[in-house]
């Protein structure tokens, strides 16, 4: 397994190459490094000196991919692309465009996003889990149909519907939270509440939905008919056979998920002003800090990384038929 | 078990949502408490926190608004006095201006031999910079905190980690090394390119600055600049070149705070900007205010300055301030409050929503946010806009705020359509102007909350008239006291007179269509149908060009735009720093550069005219010459249309002296609390409603029972039913 390991974490380095190169071309295709200078500067008395003044001092005096007036490797190495890049896989990702140091910023802006992020995956898994083993259980009644129903409706709905509906009702009508906010000196839970129960909320109708077509064709096979004609209740049935047989094709939609929850959620963490590192994000593309954004692609696309080799390690535990070679 | 997975999670929302209401107070109180018997002013930072808290750096409003509490500029701005009034701030009296020639001799203002202007400032020598570790010294009067190595203070991540402070009196070498900043090539300062045309040896220093080999701190102490000279303690000389009477403006922004060599040299240490304690985040001022958090993602907290020198509450303000209350704290000694806190809210409807829990003392501070959530807060009642209901209810006061500022579309006057000087040019961009209804777009898009600009120049500012003398004559006629719009048959008139009868082309029969450059996000389709209406009630068509504004810029830069948007709020209260709007040398076109005539108009008698009135100092002549400016404007039609922007700040009832002023931001330490109040009406509105906890309880519970009852049902059934049954 072990092999297996290095040898994914060696494939990942031309996908992070790529993700590197996609990121930056998109981003200057739409920004100029001058249209980030003037953004950091303000649009005031920018003067063109002031403007080369800060491409000098950030980096951004030089080509973008080639160098024409550099010698050898130097066409390539004295460009903008190949500078910023180099650091990132050093796990250097420098300073935001503002000056402040991304790595302190990240690892603070972290734990916000996961003391979010973690309970509303945990409780949305367990949540839709039981609400589709019951589902299940009554496959083909009108309950059934009506859930069912019930699960589109809630998928169709938009999520910003969900947090304003939710702050509207919960915290402004019937003020038992706070309708925002997140602040360290205690009681950080009292503002946890409301995104987590949004989260969970607006997660229902298509986490639901999923588990009960993966647990339906479960239930269809032959196994389970045996233990029911043995008499195993349906509880048992639901838990200790169904369940564990679907467990691989939950884990691949999970699993992937787990290291990218520390990344946050962009709009969760804006409208309940979660200091993490979706809003990180958020204000990064806004103010056109370029340093910020490819830091946070790289490191989605690391934990993404991360996400598929934990989910195929996971699949040897579920099934021990499985064999990583 | 899937059941009882149903309940469990229902026993324990309900179970969480009880707890919160466990504490003291409501439950949706979304502070901290506050630090006991300590006043705190509860803020925000909206939409976004400040990039920039370094005075030789930052120059955005947002920013402005904290940096104002924490650093005290040599002048500043009368709270209550209209038109806006320069007072001594940091300096004890007003700089006393002597004008030299080439040699240094001393000349009349109007000598033509005046080479240099050179301002002296008196620093107050009561003047203290705040507690900070940077002045902490050992029993060697050595400074405490200066390491060898990044190791060595890896233990301090923020200023309030330092056990040991210090402070010391403001000396004039302080804003010495403030300028000599601005003048650092490493810190690209925003105003150095400005600044270097006025400060005499500003751009001599940068140079010697930029090829100087750096090494952690550079002490801009062991250079020198020629304007610069720091004649004891608290006397400063700063010369500039030539006359500049507007100079003094500049001495009341932030760019010009003293700045201790210290706190420089502190912030180079080892290590400490992979921590972000630069000066950039951790600003180190004289100010009433100090920084003790700084957590750009969550909230900033500035605490009173225990060493800010006297100062009291204004005693006199302008006619109908004592009528208002607003002179009710007369003669306390300021700050009011002992703490602001700012809270970073990125979302106008939380913010919103805790304003009217009380938990906001005001609706904004940059932006009164009244307009995103206008149905809200107003309804149009028979004497025009009121306050809703609910807001009447809470007994929330109102502060309108007309920014010195202005927004406007502008023609390109290099433009062969719609630029250019000739008489058919100018009938047809008025009659253009006439038929933009700028009253009926303010009333529908801004909610009415702007007013028509006649005049180049704002409220507020001198060179702004009221009344039937301040009416642009071309575009508004003075009826029953009123300036009234001219009528859509004149604008047919003067557009047949221009060459395009009906809005036809007369010599090709081409219908005309003009095209607007406008920013994507500034605009929507309900204003672009609304343009498409008003333009067509003449014939003329439109067609929109949405960019975002790095495309627009873009387009200004290269002159290829015909109308474009654009807006300029004020530095400094004064006509000239609007009417270079419309200064040629200006003109991008012309300076190949960021200008601000993005219009490039161009206009020898106005330009001679703006060089003048740049010189000149207030009084009749200068008075004539800003008219004459305004004339031409007016006459010229260079601008489609323009409005002031208005907004209108709401303050709970318990927040006192929250009168606006349009040009500093330096007023927080006004702001008075009644707490009382605060605390009693904060729990009145926010009583907690229970019921849904247990009808949600109930809810779940009458899911899960059916579920249970069917479950049971469906254990016990036999295999198949019996026919007998």
């Amino acid at each position: 397994m072990l092999a297996y390991i290095i040898r994914r974490l060696i494939y990942a380095i031309p996908i992070l190459i790529g993700v590197n190169l996609l990121t930056f071309t998109l981003f200057f295709v739409v920004n100029s490094p001058d249209d980030m200078a003037v953004s950091q500067l303000g649009d005031k008395y920018v003067t063109p000196e002031a403007i080369q003044k800060w491409k000098v001092k950030n980096g951004y005096d030089k080509p973008l991919f080639i160098n024409d007036e550099a010698e050898g490797l130097g066409a390539v190495t004295e460009t903008i692309f190949f500078n910023k890049s180099v650091r990132l896989f050093a796990f250097d990702f420098g300073r935001s465009e503002s000056g402040r140091d991304i790595t302190t910023d990240v690892s603070t802006r972290m734990w916000p996003s996961l003391a979010v992020a973690l309970p509303t995956f945990a409780v949305g898994i367990w949540v839709n889990i039981c609400v589709a083993l019951m589902v299940v259980m009554f496959h083909g009644t009108r309950l059934d149909r009506w859930a069912v129903f019930v699960f589109v409706a809630l998928m169709s709905i938009s999520y910003l519907f969900y947090i304003i509906g939710g702050q509207y009702l919960v915290a402004k009508t019937w003020k038992l939270v706070p309708v925002s906010g997140f602040h360290s000196e205690g009681q950080i839970w009292r503002f946890l509440i409301l995104p987590v129960l949004v989260g969970v909320v607006a997660g229902i109708g298509s986490g639901a939905r999923w588990y009960r077509t993966l647990f339906l064709e479960e239930a269809n096979q032959d196994y389970v008919r045996t233990a029911r004609a043995k008499g195993a209740s349906e509880i048992s049935i639901l838990f200790r056979h169904i369940l564990p047989n679907a467990l691989i094709p939950i884990l691949t939609g999970v699993v992937v998920l787990i290291p990218a929850l520390f990344m946050g959620s962009l709009l969760i963490e804006s409208f309940f002003g979660i200091p993490g590192l979706g809003s990180y994000m958020l204000d990064a593309i806004k103010s056109q800090d370029f340093a910020i954004v490819r830091t946070m692609v790289f490191i989605g696309s690391i934990l993404y990384i991360i996400g598929l080799i934990l989910t195929d390690i996971s699949y040897t535990w579920a099934d021990p038929r499985v064999r990583l070679n | 078990m899937n059941i009882l997975c149903a309940s469990r999670a229902a026993i324990g929302l309900a179970a969480v949502l009880l707890l919160s209401g466990c504490g003291k107070g409501p439950w949706n109180n979304p502070h901290p408490p506050n630090p006991e018997g300590e006043l705190v002013y509860q803020s925000m930072m909206s939409p976004a926190p400040p990039k920039h808290l370094d005075p030789a750096i930052s120059y955005a409003s947002d920013e402005n608004l904290i940096l104002s509490q924490i650093y005290e500029s040599p002048m500043g701005y009368h709270f209550l006095k209209r038109p806006y009034e320069l007072i001594p701030l940091g300096v004890g009296e007003d700089p006393e201006v002597t004008f030299l020639d080439a040699e240094g001799n001393e000349v009349s203002e109007d000598d033509e031999s005046l080479a240099y202007t050179r301002y002296t400032l008196k620093v107050r020598k009561d003047a203290h910079f705040q507690p900070h570790p940077a002045f902490a010294t050992n029993e060697q009067g050595e400074p405490l905190y200066l390491f060898e190595s990044a190791s060595e203070g890896a233990g301090y991540t923020q200023i309030p980690d330092f056990p040991e402070t210090g402070h010391r009196a403001v000396k004039a070498s302080d804003y010495a090394y403030g300028i000599k900043r601005l003048a650092d090539p490493d810190l690209g300062s925003p105003m150095l390119s400005f600044m270097s045309q006025y400060i005499v040896g500003m751009r001599e220093l940068t140079e010697e600055l930029t090829g100087v080999e750096r090494d952690g701190w550079l002490n801009l102490d062991d250079y020198t600049m020629e304007g610069l000279e720091v004649v004891d303690d608290h006397t400063l000389n700063i010369s500039i070149h030539g006359r500049y009477p507007q100079f003094v403006y500049w001495l009341a922004m932030r760019f010009f705070s003293p700045i201790p060599p210290e706190a420089d040299r502190f912030y180079k240490n080892p290590g400490f900007i992979d921590r972000n304690l630069t000066l950039d985040w951790w600003p180190v001022g004289s100010g009433p205010f100090m920084m003790v958090r700084n957590d750009p993602n969550s909230e900033i907290v500035l605490a009173r300055n225990p060493h800010f020198r006297e100062d009291y509450f204004p005693s006199e303000g302008e006619p109908g301030d004592l009528e208002a209350g607003n002179l009710a704290d007369a003669g306390k000694r300021l700050p009011l409050v002992d703490r602001i806190v700012f809270r970073l809210e990125k979302e106008v409807l939380p913010l919103w929503t805790k304003f009217l829990q009380g938990y906001y003392d005001r609706s904004g501070e940059n932006h009164g946010n009244t307009n995103r959530m206008f149905d809200q807060a107003f309804v149009v009642g028979p004497d025009g806009v009121e306050m809703s209901p609910e807001i009447a209810s809470h007994g929330i006061k109102m502060d309108p705020d007309v920014k010195p500022a202005i927004y406007y579309y502008g023609f390109n006057m290099r433009d062969p359509v719609v630029g250019g000087y000739t008489e058919e040019k100018r009938k047809l961009r008025r009659a253009l102007q006439i038929a933009f209804n700028v009253e009926e777009y303010l009333a529908i898009f801004y909610n009415g909350n702007g007013i028509t600009a006649q005049n180049i120049i704002p409220p507020g500012i001198p060179g702004h008239l009221e009344g039937e003398a301040g009416i642009n004559p071309y575009t508004h006629r003075w009826i029953d006291g009123e300036p009234v719009r001219r009528s859509i048959d004149e604008a047919k008139q003067l557009l047949a007179e221009a060459g395009y009868p009906n809005g036809r082309d007369a010599r090709t029969g081409e219908p005309l269509k003009l095209f607007i450059d406008v920013q994507s996000q500034a605009i929507g389709n309900t204003q672009m149908n609304w343009m498409d209406r008003v333009f067509g009630q003449i014939g003329v068509q439109i067609e929109y060009r949405p960019a975002d504004w790095n495309r627009t810029r873009e387009k200004l830069l290269t002159g290829n735009t015909q109308i474009y948007s654009y807006g300029w709020i004020a530095d400094y209260p004064d006509p000239e720093n609007f009417l270079f709007l419309l200064y040629g040398p200006d003109g991008p076109l012309n300076c190949k550069c960021d200008g601000s005539n993005n219009s490039n108009f161009e206009s020898e008698e106005y330009d001679e005219l703006f060089r003048q009135v740049r010189i000149t100092p207030p009084g009749p002549e200068r008075e004539a010459m800003v008219a004459r400016m305004v004339e031409i404007y007016r006459r010229e039609a260079v601008w489609l249309y323009a409005f002031y922007p208005k907004d209108i700040y709401l303050s709970n009832p318990w927040v006192s002296n929250t009168k606006r002023h349009g040009i500093s931001k330096a007023t927080l330490k006004y702001i008075n609390i009644d707490d009382e109040l605060r605390q009693r009406k904060r729990a009145e509105w926010n009583q907690p409603v229970t019921w849904p906890l247990y009808a949600g309880a109930l809810l779940v519970a009458a899911m899960i029972l059916p579920g249970v009852t069917a479950y049971r049902r469906r254990q016990n059934a036999t295999a198949r039913r019996s026919d007998n049954n």
